[in-house]
């Protein structure tokens, strides 16, 4: 007997891209955490708002103008982070109000699609359809094999980027590569949790599995099983609560967190 | 500028097939300020080098140079007797930085981890670590003695500990030099004791050219073969005796120096 959730090839699709997302958000979201670069999450996710708006007001394809959106500014921020003429973090913060005020006047330029913003703000896992699926199938298994690919590079980059420097690791190319494979994520992930929340679906299970782990290895390990768990439990508490799914995933990755917190003292 | 002390060897004369590093007419700016000014200076192979000087005298400047992390402005620096832009092989240059332990105190990766990171470049870009990568990396871990750590989050490692973590990175390597920026600056007296006994140990048993920076007179005096006094000018270079001479240290580092000599012994 299936249950009733899984006679909806909506909540099918709903939770295979949950899934995939799941497990895609905290290991880009680990190699962002140890950079303590947890607000690049949130910063790629109000630009690839941004690009919703430009798909929106194009006829592009939103996700994918989200994507070329994101990966565009990606290069920026990365250039203008790397040339340390702004200070610290500040070049994120400057990217994430600009791209948001972006978006926001381009909304009101083109009004009558308020409706179908909120859902990417918020996320609407119900609505991705067959094709939405395919691309983030595809476009996940990318990341993932490029990761496995070069995880030592992206280790040493991450821990100790003048060593990887001096040793002729091609650290710009590494970082480069981060940050784009973040900025497609966080794309993919809008329809999921909502690019409002896909900030917390990378960094919170990763701040919790290094309240937990005992190794690099295990803290991505755990930081994945925390995610994935988060994404099925949320859906069935919305799917019967009818409750906004983003936020509920988001909400028990918190639970989590604090269950950790809790545990460890 | 006339070197006082009995130089050892600047350049000339030299072979250059057993030079690691040659230096010629080195000088750096920055903000308007000379940094490093015509440096001219030959290490050899097996060499274990320290560099001294007052705060500001350009010793990190000129580390960073010899690394390749920044470009020279004028002059030309070899490593490996080939320009230090065009050098292939670069995991044949280890580095342990000053901030190293300050960063690992809050990275989530252990002692193993740490280690293997430093066979990164000497693996080869995506390819996994493979048999003779993973026994060098034992090996690293054996030599320095943190064996039993390796399960441990650096995190967890006292100050002494992180350090031999960061020599067990650069080894995994094997490097045939080894840079060193005020390795025991996080490290209490007697554990800087065994950590010195520990590059003693990489220079005369294996051969590893050692050069690296400090501000510590006494371990200067004590540990190396020969010195490098750098005041954005090169003071001298050569034996730890020559330069343990009140001309050379108040060039460095004034007339009152010789207090400072004092505090230390007294304390």
């Amino acid at each position: 007997m299936i249950p009733e959730i899984f006679q909806y090839d909506f909540m099918i699709r709903a939770f295979i891209a949950g899934i995939i997302i799941g497990v895609l958000a905290p290991v880009i979201g680990t190699f962002l955490v140890v950079r303590r670069l947890s607000l690049m999450a949130s910063t790629l996710a109000h630009i690839s708002l941004l690009g919703v708006a430009i798909g929106l007001l194009t006829g592009v394809q939103p996700v994918l103008a989200a994507t070329a959106t994101s990966v565009v500014s990606a290069f920026g921020i990365e250039k203008i982070r790397t040339g340390n003429k702004i200070f610290g973090e500040s070049v994120l913060a400057l990217f994430l109000s600009g791209s948001l005020a972006l978006a926001a006047v381009l909304i009101s330029l083109s009004k009558g699609f308020n409706q179908n913003l909120f859902s990417y703000l918020f996320g609407s896992i119900a609505t991705v359809t067959q094709t939405d699926l395919y691309l983030i199938a595809g476009l996940a298994s990318a990341i993932i094999i490029t990761i496995i690919l070069i995880y030592k590079e992206l280790f040493l980059v991450s821990f100790d980027e003048e060593l990887a420097r001096v040793n002729g690791v091609p650290a710009n190319t590494i970082n480069m590569a981060l940050i784009i494979m973040a900025a497609i994520t966080v794309s993919l992930a809008m329809q999921v949790v909502g690019s409002l929340l896909i900030g917390a679906l990378m960094v919170i299970p990763v701040i919790t599995a290094i309240k937990i782990g005992k190794s690099f290895r295990q803290i991505l390990f755990y930081s994945v099983g925390i995610s994935v768990v988060s994404v099925i439990a949320g859906l069935f508490l919305s799917y019967y609560f009818d409750l906004a799914s983003g936020g509920t995933i988001v909400l028990i990755t918190i639970l989590f967190f604090i269950s950790a917190s809790v545990f460890k003292k | 500028m006339p070197i006082k002390c009995k130089t050892k060897n600047t350049g000339e004369n030299d072979k250059e097939s057993s030079n690691i590093i040659e230096v010629r007419d080195l000088s750096f700016r920055f903000g308007g300020e000379n940094v490093l000014e015509n440096i001219s200076f030959n290490i050899k192979e097996g060499d274990y080098l320290g560099i001294v000087g007052p705060n500001g005298a350009g010793k990190t400047t000129l580390l960073k140079i010899l690394l390749g992390l920044i470009k020279p402005e004028k002059g030309t620096v070899k490593l490996f007797g080939k320009n230090i832009g065009k050098i292939i092989n670069r995991s044949d240059i280890g580095y342990v930085a000053q901030k190293s332990a300050q960063t690992a105190s809050e990275f989530p990766a252990t002692v193993e981890e740490i280690v293997a990171s430093g066979r990164t470049a000497r693996a080869g870009l995506f390819k996994k670590f493979n048999k003779e990568d993973r026994e060098k990396i034992e090996k690293a871990m054996e030599i320095t003695e943190i064996h039993d750590l390796r399960r441990k989050l650096v995190s967890e490692l006292s100050g002494g500990q992180k350090q031999r973590v960061f020599i067990a990175r650069a080894l995994a390597a094997e490097p045939k030099i080894l840079f060193l920026d005020e390795p025991t600056v996080a490290v209490d007296v007697a554990l800087s004791e065994k950590f010195y006994e520990l590059l003693n140990k990489l220079n005369k048993t294996f051969g590893i050219t050692i050069l690296f920076v400090s501000h510590d007179l006494d371990v200067i005096a004590r540990e190396v073969s020969s010195v490098l006094c750098l005041k954005r000018t090169l003071v001298c270079h050569g034996s730890p005796k020559d330069f343990m001479n009140k001309d050379n240290l108040e060039k460095l580092y004034g007339p009152k120096y010789k207090i400072i000599v004092h505090d230390r012994h007294d304390s």
